[in-house]
This record gives structure tokens, C-alpha cells and sequence, in this order.
């Protein structure tokens, strides 16, 4: 018997000769810095587009965010006596998109509020970047949306600056509920070209879904999103809508309209796609992708807001852990029969 | 222990709702604002201190099987008796307010729980001083969250407009403030605590007795305690 395990001993090579590491063992030349800037680089087009149409008040709602999003960083590096992350940019990051996402008449107290919660109470409590279970810029949107109704709905009119209420093409989508003719309006040629361009009232940084588009390609380009998620959201809300419309024309524009107005863009692009809070896997990106954009069709045509995108990101945030235990990669060999309910799966914690 | 310390572990080192996390429901539920806390919290440390005198009297002749059931009979009983003298007597608004959250005491787990942990096993008056004491500590949480809450979204305390406040943060008057408030507050408590110890030159560890493991009300099916024989 002794013999046996004796026969069976490891032998462990000498001590100092293997080089033990934890993962990942294979770096490139990427940094959190890096990837933010080359993040921040995409945002440019939606910025320069946000601050072409609502002029000063872009820029004005733009630096409130930037600042007081890396101010909230710094200071809780300093309150909890950690080296200041504010150099990996991330900060600067979520204080744009947030930027991007408020209205154009929102009060600078409103912009500190929004930045302060999204860094401090959705990103840092949590553990800091990267441990964050929902996106904190549309986290904070949506604490904004429910906590100040008024001020988040102050719609100004792009260029003029004139405020109006009820201005955003979801808005109208809204009052024009129940009648099949102005919903027809609402789907015509030239204003589904404004709403391409951006000419149209909404959030600073949301209304031009070209200027979206083009950075919703840089990122793509760059590798730093997966693609599932921004087509499997843009292609179910298209979907959904257009079935919803063909059922019932009075009860919803057509899923053009719904692609290009509200958030949808920036939606897909630049918050669905957040690394920490996607799922890990390509199929989990599809299903991920797809769970928001049910979701922001069932608020947009049913519920009691005009607009759902940002709502959904926030729950479909809450469900990736489950999404990524049941979209696991299949190790080689794998077979349905042979799966139990014993077995550890990947991305699982026991 | 003394009566005394019985009395004042509610406040801060076994409070029912910082330290125990007891009754998150009410505690969510009725601390919108100031007022309706207040009435949450003293009509709780009413059945709290009630049936902590009974079930401290009866506790050695219910047998330690049925002994939840008979609890709850206890229990139910001053609830029904806070709710009818809140319909009587209470301001109108505060009883409408309240709602379904007054028969819910019954079902309050800081009310079972001191029952189960603490009245079953000490004499009468060492009881009525842990009830009084456990009630008057929920009802201070209450009031302070109800304080910051009706603050932040309403601009007022006890009602009473502070004209400073105009956008309220509607947010903290609905329940995702309220969990969001508390989970800020049981954080402070711990760096509190942990700050404390540091000071004494000791680790801070919450109370292991007050943890799932420690707890028997899920193990009564198979097994019975061996203190209650």
C-alpha cells in the first residue's frame, strides 16, 4: 500500500525554477487609461454634435459633469486613503456620458447630484471600478429621473435654447397616443432625417444619432465593445416596435422612429456595453442586448415614461450575473447530457 | 446584567434595526417621513413591551415545540389592541398613513425575534426593560431616517415646511432611498465601530449570536433548543 503512494508522488520541480503568477498571464499594451481615452475619443463626435445643437448650455452641463465627477473621485481617494484614481480617467469617463444624458436646461445643482451619486454611491461603494454591478452613468440618470421629475424633464429647443416642455420626439410620441394620423406625422420622412441629424429637442448629448453612430463605430473599431449587445438591442427594439406598430398604428410610431429618437443610441453604444457591467460572453451580449430592448419598448409603448433606455441598462445590469451562469462557454467535449446541476460552470461561484 | 444596561443595549449596541437588521420592512416602509415614524415606532415598542411581559410570564408553561405559535397568538393580540386604539384615538391622517404596515407588527421580526431570543428566557422585569428598551431604539431609527427622508424629498420636518429646500430629491421618499439611507447609515455605524475598536486596540467583529447561524427559528422542524426544556 505505502508502495503504491509512493509510486503515485508528485514530483514538484525545483523551487525558484517556474515563474508563479496569477492571471492574466498575457498582457498587451492596454491600461484602464488607455482604453478610457480611447473611449473618451469615441464620445467626441456625440460631444461636439451636443454642443453644435444646444450651444452654450452643452458646455455649461459638460464641465459641471467632467468636474465634479473626477472632484467626487479625488476626494473619495482621499477619504478612504487609496492613491487617487482620477489618472485612469474612468471618472472623467461616466461624468461625460452623464453629461451627455441630461437635459439641457439642467441647474448645475442638478449635475453635481447625478455625478456625486454616480461616482460615489453606484461606482465606490461597490469596491471601485470594475466591482460596480450597474452602469453608473445610467444608474444615475435614472436616480435623477425619479428623484427630480421637474428638472429633468426642462426640455429646451436645440439652438435657440428657448425652453419648452414637451419638445422631445418621445414626448410627442406621448400626446400624439391613440390617433393613427399623428403618429403618421411623427413617422414622415423629414422627421426621421432630424432625428437622424439631431435637430430635435432631448438630452444634450442623445439627439443626434449619426454623431452616435460615428462613435459607436470607433468603438468598434477600437475593440472595445462587443457588437452583439448595440445589434441585438437596436434589432429587437426595431423588431418589437414594428410588430407593435403593424398591430396597432395608433399606438406607436414606426421602429425607425423608435431607433433613432431617446436614448437608444447612446444607449447601445456607450452604457449597454460598459465592460464591468456587460456580460462576458458573445451569446450573453445577444440575449443581454435583446433583454433591453424588450424592456424599452414595453416602458416607451406601455409604461407611464416617455422614455425606457436607461431604465432598462439598470435592470438588465441587475440580471448579467444570471445571464452570464446560463450563456457559459461550453468547455470542448461538452454535452447537454452530461451537464448536472452538480457540476461548477464557469462564471459560477460555489 | 443590570435593568438599566437592558434597557439601553436597544439604543446602540443591539439596536434592532443597526445592529440586528430586524424589521427592514417597517423600517423602510413607514420612515418616508418624520411623523409616520414616530407612530410606527411607539405603537411597536407598545406591542414589543406587551408581549415581552406576557411571553415572559408564560414562558415556562408553553412547551418548547409550540412555543412560535404561541408567540404569535400573544403578539397578534397586542397588535389588534394598538390597532384598534390607533383608530380610536390616533390623529386620522396618521392611522390612514400607516396602513397595512400596523397589522403587519405582528409579523415583525424584531418582535418575535426579542420574544424567541430574550423573553423566553429571563425574568419579568429584565424583559419588560429589553421591550421598552428594543422599542424605543426602533422608534429613534425611525424618527431619524423620517427626519433625513422627509428633508431630502420634501423639504420638511414633523410637517413643518424649513424654507430652504425647494427641489426635493424625490428619490429619498420612496422606498430605493430608504434602503440606499440605511445601507449609508449601518456603513457609518460599522466604521464607527471598527474606528472604536481600533482605539481599544481590538478587531471588531458584529455580534456572532445575532447571525443566521446562530439563529434556531429555521431548525424548530427537526430539532428543538435545548434551553426551552
Amino acid at each position: 500500500m505505502s508502495e503504491e503512494i509512493e509510486k503515485k508522488t508528485v514530483v514538484l520541480p525545483e523551487p525558484g525554477s517556474l515563474v508563479l503568477s496569477t492571471s492574466p498571464h498575457v498582457q498587451d499594451g492596454d491600461s484602464i487609461s488607455k482604453i478610457m481615452l480611447k473611449v473618451l475619443v469615441c464620445l467626441l463626435p456625440a460631444v461636439i454634435a451636443s454642443i453644435w445643437f444646444f450651444r452654450f448650455n452643452a458646455v455649461r452641463i459638460l464641465v459641471y459633469c467632467g468636474a465634479f465627477s473626477v472632484f467626487a473621485e479625488y476626494a473619495w481617494s482621499l477619504a478612504i486613503r487609496r492613491k487617487p484614481t482620477v489618472g485612469d480617467f474612468s471618472a472623467l469617463v461616466t461624468g461625460v456620458i452623464l453629461a451627455l444624458n441630461l437635459p439641457p436646461g439642467a441647474p448645475w445643482w442638478l449635475c453635481m447630484v447625478g455625478s456625486v451619486f454616480a461616482i460615489i454611491v453606484v461606482k465606490e461603494l461597490f469596491g471601485g471600478l470594475g466591482q460596480n454591478p450597474f452602469n453608473p452613468a445610467a444608474a444615475a440618470r435614472v436616480a435623477l429621473l425619479v428623484g427630480f421629475a421637474g428638472p429633468m424633464t426642462q426640455w429646451a429647443a436645440p439652438v435657440t435654447g428657448e425652453l419648452v416642455s414637451g419638445a422631445t420626439p418621445l414626448g410627442a410620441v406621448q400626446l400624439a397616443k391613440g390617433s393613427k394620423e399623428a403618429m403618421a406625422i411623427l413617422g414622415s420622412p423629414e422627421n426621421l432625417k432630424a432625428l437622424f441629424l439631431g435637430n430635435v429637442g432631448g438630452s444634450i448629448g442623445e439627439t443626434s444619432a449619426l454623431a452616435i453612430l460615428i462613435g459607436g463605430f470607433g468603438l468598434l473599431c477600437f475593440r472595445l465593445i462587443k457588437w452583439q449587445i448595440p445589434l441585438a438591442m437596436i434589432a429587437t427594439i426595431f423588431v418589437f416596435s414594428g410588430i407593435v406598430h403593424l398591430a396597432a398604428p395608433e399606438l406607436t410610431p414606426g421602429p425607425v422612429y423608435h431607433i433613432l429618437s431617446g436614448g437608444v443610441m447612446i444607449g447601445a453604444f456607450f452604457m449597454a456595453t460598459d465592460m464591468v457591467t456587460s456580460p462576458m460572453t458573445a451569446l450573453g451580449g445577444l440575449v443581454f442586448g435583446a433583454l433591453i430592448g424588450v424592456l424599452t419598448c414595453v416602458i416607451r409603448i406601455w409604461g407611464a415614461y416617455p422614455e425606457g433606455v436607461s431604465f432598462s441598462i439598470v435592470i438588465a445590469n441587475a440580471l448579467v450575473p444570471l445571464i452570464d451562469r446560463l450563456c457559459y462557454i461550453r468547455p470542448f467535449g461538452w454535452h447537454s447530457h452530461s451537464a448536472s446541476a452538480l457540476q461548477i460552470r464557469r462564471g459560477e461561484i460555489k | 446584567m443590570s435593568l438599566f444596561k437592558e434597557f439601553t443595549k436597544g439604543f446602540w449596541k443591539e439596536n434592532p434595526v443597526l445592529v440586528l437588521v430586524l424589521g427592514m420592512c417597517p423600517t423602510l416602509a413607514t420612515s418616508s417621513d418624520a411623523v409616520k415614524g414616530l407612530a410606527m415606532g411607539l405603537a411597536t415598542t407598545f406591542v414589543l413591551l406587551g408581549s415581552n411581559l406576557v411571553i415572559s410570564v408564560i414562558r415556562k408553561l408553553v412547551p418548547g415545540k409550540i412555543r412560535i405559535p404561541c408567540y404569535i397568538v400573544v403578539i397578534a393580540t397586542f397588535v389588534t389592541v394598538v390597532k384598534l386604539l390607533m383608530q380610536a384615538y390616533a390623529p386620522q391622517a396618521v392611522y390612514q398613513a400607516l396602513g397595512i404596515f400596523l397589522p403587519l407588527i405582528g409579523v415583525n421580526c424584531t418582535v418575535l425575534g426579542r420574544a424567541e431570543a430574550f423573553a423566553s428566557t429571563n425574568g419579568l422585569l429584565a424583559s419588560a426593560a429589553d421591550g421598552l428598551g428594543m422599542g424605543l431604539g426602533f422608534t429613534f431609527v425611525l424618527v431619524c431616517l423620517g427626519c433625513v427622508r422627509e428633508f431630502l424629498s420634501a423639504g420638511t420636518l414633523f410637517g413643518v415646511s424649513m424654507q430652504c429646500w425647494d427641489n426635493g430629491f424625490a428619490l429619498m421618499g420612496q422606498a430605493p432611498g430608504g434602503f440606499i439611507l440605511l445601507g449609508l447609515i449601518l456603513a457609518g455605524m460599522n466604521l464607527l465601530n471598527m474606528h472604536k475598536a481600533k482605539k481599544a486596540g481590538l478587531k471588531y467583529e458584529p455580534p456572532a449570536e445575532f447571525d443566521c447561524r446562530h439563529c434556531s427559528i429555521c431548525k424548530l422542524s427537526t430539532e428543538e433548543p435545548a434551553k426551552t426544556k
